[in-house]
């Protein structure tokens, strides 16, 4: 579905990703587990078309995307709730779901997805009429990832969704996020420092490593392997 | 900035001094022999260099952007002026001393004290500009600078919109390129010494230059009134060439003519900056009859400079920085 | 009491002016975070507009009815700005978006430059009679108390602009893009804004407001030059920066103040005791005070220099 072919990104003089390469399957969760800079959120990045891909490519269902521009590549169906989740601070709740859809133009379909989120996520429909940046950092992640679904995506990006989040809303936000993947098919790439989580998630991950990937494997092994349990699941 | 271009200085300003001493042009200097125009486009490209390279100071060195050098400009040659024409007897009076070197000597007094009251006035305009920057703080500037010429023009006693006339002209060539070099040299030296590191500091990063313990608030100022001093300075040397001001004549569009130059010589490099201030002098006295088409040109430059070469066009001259303190190009 | 009513008046209609030029800039640094040096000479160009399409119109609508006739001639000049705010930043702004903010800063001077100069070429030097679009007329309703019929009719207009620029902020979809993309323009591409549209969409409205404006304060003074817009231009900075840059509601309010301060310090200057010459250094005075003491202005958030 997703497919980076030995992607080079990076930022001014600096190298971020050394030639990435990485498969994404249909209906699957796929992760990226690695160290604080280890390329995941550039890796997310140069996918969505925030960062120039400098060599490689990145394909999506076939099409290829090396290079789009953002908007364009949100209308092929591929998602991105970025790290720090990114909600319009001064819009309403509402409002931030209303540019969720913002590609969109079927009134019908707008709304029946809007019911779906706020069905999903109950505790944004007590607070649809509040400003998006008093919601706590729990509440905004949900409206990220809300708003994200809005577009009707294909496959959804999530950068740190547990990212200074209380532990409680960590597990609800985990849950939800499986959850759509069932109910909707939705094919999901995770990136997440908690590896513990990710792995649990997940049917498939790769570690990420100064800009290469390190290892890929099934969730389950790169769980049992003894590296990434050294370096990552602190065993 | 060797002991060798000090001496290099020196000499030329002991010329330059003693050429503007024999006053008159039948001394035996090659340079007297020039006619009477180019003379005046050699002053006024003086008067320019020295505007040029003192607003770079703030624009270039520093980082920072002024939009009101002509309001310091007018605060010298207005305050100058007030010396030599409004109270000239009573100064001279109290020169007598001096001899027949009197009327001199209130001349050079007075640029003193006009380029001293820019400098007040350049600490005004800086200590409340401090927490601004970019476009905030070019606009900010300019408002003070209207601000200067709105009091002078409504100041009676300076002649209000009329302006003053009647300056004697007591500025020379010797006089004026006599202080372009010495603000070269200021300013170079300045930006070149341990303590002028702190400039670059301030323009390349600020928050990086704080937390290293520089004292950006105090380099703010210092541009501020250091660039407003040599401002002032010029528009004493103006006001004594012309022998008219107008609060008109300094308006903003004056203060765009010093950006321009500081522009196209490429902020931060003072030889660079010189030779844009000489070569903007003599092509505007080219383009004098095609004046309307003159600033459409300029205006179009400074746009497709900034797209195509934001670092000016002669920014990154490096051989020819050399030649000049102040290091250009790359600072 | 009549007298200070009669500055209110005369104070808002020149406020309304600064308030839809302040539009403009407060619109433009809300989505590039970058202050549209030019803004005050695409007024001037607005101004112009209306005058040769006003003169051209003018015989061909004698039948029309007055209304019709003046509305045509702002329409004409709204639209025409808004065509050339959105070339203009295509050709010289676009290009800079990701330079440094000094950069884009001097090209704007630039533009302004250019506009001056190159309006000068093709327009003259020489300060032109405005044709008066509606025949002006006197009401006065209590002694001694005098509105012309424009002021009123700039106010009302002025007024419709305002509601209507709500409604198109508030309720459309590129009004919610605006939005969008002024809080945080990383996460409006990943909505899929097309910045560029919602950029070219912003500097079009601003720059209509400002040919509106330029229309009013052309009927209110009658005389317009290549070199209107500077001060005008400036002075609805002021009020945008007053309101609190980046709010629409801060930049309408902070222009109708900075009308009425700078009418009643002219006319009370003397009891002031600052001369009426003083009159354009009102609005700088103003700035530099908020600026030293309430940067974020009267509506708006702290103000956010990104580093």
């Amino acid at each position: 579905m997703l497919e980076l072919l030995n992607v080079t990104a990076g930022y001014g003089s600096i190298t971020a990703l050394h030639g990435v390469s990485l498969r994404v399957e249909k209906g699957t969760i796929v992760t990226l587990v690695g160290a604080n800079g280890a390329g995941k959120s550039t890796t997310l990045r140069a996918i969505s078309g925030l960062l120039p891909v400098r060599e490689g490519k990145v394909l999506f269902e076939g099409k290829e995307l090396t290079n789009k521009r953002p908007h364009q590549i949100v209308a092929c169906g591929l998602a991105h709730v970025p790290e720090g989740r990114m909600i319009f601070s001064n819009l309403t709740v509402l409002e931030n779901l209303q540019m969720g859809a913002y590609l969109r133009r079927d009134r019908a379909g707008i709304a029946s997805d809007q019911e779906f989120v706020l069905e999903t996520f109950p505790r944004l429909r007590e607070r649809t009429w509040q400003q998006a940046g008093t919601l706590s950092g729990g509440e905004q992640q949900m409206l990220a990832i809300g708003r994200a679904l809005m577009g009707r995506p294909r496959c959804l990006m999530l950068d740190e969704p547990s990212l200074g989040i209380a532990p409680l809303l960590v597990k609800t936000i985990f849950e939800k996020i499986v959850q759509v993947n069932r109910e909707l098919g939705l094919t999901v790439l995770l990136v997440e420092q908690n590896a513990h989580l990710a792995l649990e998630v997940s049917q498939f991950g790769y570690v990420l490593e100064t800009g290469r990937i390190l290892l890929s494997d099934r969730s389950e092994h790169l769980k049992t392997n003894p590296a990434v349990q050294a370096a990552y699941l602190g065993a | 900035m060797g002991a060798r271009s000090l001496v290099l200085i020196a000499a030329l300003a002991v010329g330059l001094v003693s050429f503007c001493f024999t006053g008159h042009p039948e001394a035996a200097w090659p340079l007297a022999q020039i006619d009477d125009y180019l003379l005046n486009i050699l002053i006024l490209a003086g008067i320019n260099v020295i505007l040029a390279v003192s607003l770079n100071i703030v624009n270039g060195h520093t980082g920072q952007f002024s939009l009101g050098h002509a309001g310091f400009m007018a605060v010298g040659a207005y305050g100058s002026a007030a010396l030599t024409q409004l109270n000239g007897k009573a100064c001279l009076a109290s020169l007598s001393f001096l001899g027949s070197a009197a009327p001199l000597g209130l001349f050079v007094l007075s640029l003193l004290v006009g380029g001293l009251l820019a400098a007040l006035a350049g600490l005004a305009v800086g200590l409340p500009s401090l927490r601004l920057k970019g476009d905030y703080l070019a606009i900010v500037t300019l408002g003070f600078g209207e601000i200067i010429r709105v009091m002078i023009q409504n100041t009676e006693s300076l002649g209000g919109a009329r302006g003053l006339a009647g300056i004697p002209n007591h500025t020379t060539l010797g006089w004026t390129w006599l202080v372009s070099l010495i603000s070269i040299y200021c300013v170079g030296s300045l930006v070149n010494s341990t303590y002028g590191r702190g400039f670059l500091a301030v323009r390349d990063d600020e928050i990086a230059a704080e937390a290293m313990g520089i004292n950006t608030t105090r380099y703010k100022v210092t541009a501020f009134v250091v660039g407003a001093f040599f401002a002032g300075l010029a528009g004493g040397l103006y006001a004594h060439f012309i022998g008219y001001v107008t609060p008109e004549g300094f308006s903003f569009l004056k203060s765009v003519d010093v950006v321009v130059m500081v522009i196209l010589g490429g902020m931060g490099s003072t030889a660079g900056v010189t030779v844009a201030a000489i070569g903007l002098t003599f092509l505007n006295e080219a383009l004098r009859e095609a004046e309307q088409y003159r600033m459409v040109a300029f205006a179009l430059l400074l746009i497709i400079l900034m797209i195509t070469r934001p670092q000016g066009l002669l920014g990154g001259l490096g051989g020819l920085a050399r030649w000049l303190p102040g290091k250009g190009g790359k600072s | 009491m009549n007298e200070l009513l009669q500055q209110l008046i005369n104070g808002l209609s020149l406020g309304a002016v600064y308030a839809l030029i302040a539009l403009g800039y407060t619109m433009v640094y809300g989505v590039l975070r970058f202050i549209n040096f030019a803004h005050g000479d695409v007024f001037m160009v607005g101004a112009f507009t209306g005058m040769y399409f006003g003169r051209w119109l003018k015989p061909l609508a004698a039948a029309w009815p007055e209304w019709l006739f003046a509305s045509t001639v702002l329409l004409v000049s709204m639209l025409s700005c808004a065509i050339l705010g959105i070339v203009l930043e295509r050709l010289a702004y676009k290009p800079l978006r990701e330079r440094p903010r000094l950069t884009v800063l001097i090209t704007a001077i630039g533009v302004s430059l250019l506009l001056e100069y190159a309006g000068q070429l093709v327009f003259g030097a020489a300060p032109r009679g405005f044709p008066s679009l509606i025949t002006s007329s006197s009401i006065s309703g209590i002694e001694g108390l005098h509105a012309s019929n424009i002021q009123v009719i700039v106010l009302v207009v002025t007024a419709l602009l305002l509601w209507g620029l709500h409604l198109v902020v508030m309720r459309t979809r590129l009004g919610l893009a605006m939005r969008a993309l002024s809080l945080n323009p990383t996460a409006a591409r990943l909505m899929g804004v097309n910045t560029n549209v919602v950029i070219s969409f912003t500097f079009g409205i601003g720059s209509a407001l400002a040919a509106a404006g330029a229309i009013f304060y052309a009927s209110l003074y009658q005389a317009i030059d290549p070199f209107m817009g500077v001060l005008p231009g400036m002075k609805a900075f002021v009020a945008a920066v007053l309101g609190g840059i980046g709010s629409l509601p801060g930049a309408m309010v902070g222009g109708l103040i900075l009308g009425v301060v700078e009418t009643l310090v002219v006319g009370y200057s003397q009891l002031l005791g600052i001369p009426p010459g003083y009159r354009d250094a009102v609005a700088f005075v103003i700035l530099i005070l908020i600026l030293l003491f309430k940067p974020s202005g009267l509506f708006g958030k702290t103000m956010r220099e990104k580093v």
